[in-house]
């Protein structure tokens, strides 16, 4: 970790790999400054890390990392123990977060933070950039909540990108707050819900059987991506009710 | 080139199907999102800036050259509802017929043996300027003001707005067009350096959940 006037840099690693023994090893577990990694019981061949916030943050002119790479064979289950707060910092300037995994062949990761919430005066850029294997399997849940309660929130922006064998899936960046561009709390984008979200699955199986569009809450839809992926995307008027929807989705594509 | 060109192409009269859909403003009107002139403003002002500046991108780079398949692609990747993929790809190929009868081109030649089925409607239009010998900025007009002047014109019908309200809205949203196309040729022009991830991927969580909604009812007005 280095602080500077212009905020923290931290970057945490992670690496899975198989074992050898029907379980999970994690050679590379590092954390950094803010960012605690914790290896807690697993379940079966599947290692679960905790990612720990050891202070607040990101803050303005701060910028994060996190990096993660299950390696052939491998699974993984990451979550976090408490919501991501963006808050405004010291110094003007935006912060970053950047979270960059890599799923191997025959691998399985399920990265399922909590939410991130964007206080007010915050300035947050998240990117989330995922690399799978054709026979990778995946599940990642994204939570963006805009403003503490009965609170304005901050600028945040937040960009996914998911890649299998190297080719885009995925491409998708959402801006809202103040600041952002126009409309974004308006009938196309938000139209003034303060919870947004999305649940992102890949596996070999449904470049076969694809999972059929459809609804599943008032404003929560399951879709195929153009490749083996589906994507549930909700809007919801607050938090709670978003992790309901995803939770109810993750559970019915699960089974 | 010929400046009047774009007139032609960006003519609501050109036969290439884009009225039959409403850029998701039947669905919003549905959802009562939609009143009135005001909250058509906002919901234009939204789409621009999402969908409208992706289309506009993805045209500009069209007429620059990158080749029409990884245009497709990072459409593709940028389109996670399969109804507006799939809308995308009709009003494509409609677009790409007539496009073919009113400036003849190899590239389109091949680009209708490339896509049976159609690209997507922005690659299809950066293809049809390039044909017409516009420049990737006209590209990039034509698709904003098509992001924005397609709902506007649904909501006339549905709603039964006043024509005069709905036009005084695109006029008023005529200089965020102006600075989101030029946003549109400047990402455009990188792609040259740094591939299609420089191609902007602003989404809009309301267009896409609400055109999968839409595209499930049994009778409507507009295709999407």
């Amino acid at each position: 970790m280095t602080t500077a006037l212009t905020g923290v840099r931290a970057t945490a690693r992670l690496v899975a790999r198989d074992d050898g023994r029907g379980g999970t090893a994690l050679p590379v577990l590092e954390s950094d400054g803010p960012l605690a990694l914790r290896r807690t019981r697993g379940s079966g061949a599947e290692a679960r890390v905790m990612l720990v916030g050891a202070m607040s943050g990101p803050l303005g002119g701060d910028h994060f990392t996190v990096r993660a790479e299950v390696q052939e064979g491998a699974r993984l289950h990451v979550g976090s123990a408490a919501a991501t707060i963006a808050l405004p910092g010291q110094t003007k300037g935006e912060a970053h977060y950047d979270v960059r995994l890599a799923v191997s062949e025959e691998a399985e990761l399920h990265w399922l933070p909590e939410q991130l919430i964007s206080a007010g005066g915050s300035d947050l850029y998240v990117t989330t950039r995922v690399d799978l294997a054709d026979t990778s399997r995946f599940v990642l849940r994204e939570e963006q909540v805009l403003g503490r309660v009965g609170e304005e929130p901050g600028r945040l922006s937040s960009r996914l990108v998911l890649r299998i064998a190297g080719r885009t899936v995925l491409d998708q960046e959402l801006t809202c707050g103040p600041g952002a561009p126009g409309g974004w709390d308006g009938p196309a984008v938000l139209a003034g819900h303060r919870a947004v979200g999305q649940l992102l699955l890949a596996r070999p199986e449904f470049a076969e059987h694809p999972v059929a569009a459809r609804q599943l809450a008032e404003h929560a839809v399951v879709v195929p991506l153009a490749g083996p992926a589906a994507l549930v995307s909700a809007v919801s008027p607050d938090a709670l009710r978003l992790r309901r929807v995803l939770d109810e989705a993750l559970a019915v594509l699960s089974a | 080139m010929s400046r009047a060109a774009l007139l032609v192409l960006a003519d609501g009269r050109f036969p290439a199907g884009g009225h039959a859909h409403s850029g998701g403003a039947e669905a919003a009107v549905g959802a009562g999102r939609i009143t009135d002139a005001e909250s058509l403003e906002a919901f234009c002002r939204g789409r621009l800036h999402t969908a409208g500046l992706v289309s506009a991108a993805l045209a500009a780079a069209a007429v620059l050259g990158v080749p029409p398949r990884e245009l497709d692609a990072a459409a593709d990747a940028r389109t996670p509802s399969p109804a507006l993929r799939l809308a995308a790809r009709k009003l494509g190929r409609q677009l790409t017929r007539a496009a073919r009868a009113t400036w003849p081109s190899a590239e389109l030649d091949a680009l209708a043996r490339e896509f049976p089925k159609g690209a997507h409607q922005p690659v299809v239009l950066g293809l049809a300027a390039r044909a017409a010998g516009l420049e990737a900025v006209d590209a990039a007009y034509c698709a904003v003001y098509e992001s924005v002047s397609g709902p506007a014109s649904a909501t006339v019908r549905l709603l039964s707005l006043d024509p005069f309200d709905a036009t005084a809205v695109l006029a008023r949203l005529a200089p965020e067009l102006d600075r989101v196309a030029d946003q549109a040729v400047e990402a455009a022009r990188n792609v040259a350096d740094e591939g299609t991830d420089a191609l902007p991927a602003a989404s809009a969580p309301l267009l896409e959940i609400a055109a999968e909604l839409h595209a499930a009812w049994p009778v409507r007005l507009f295709a999407s």
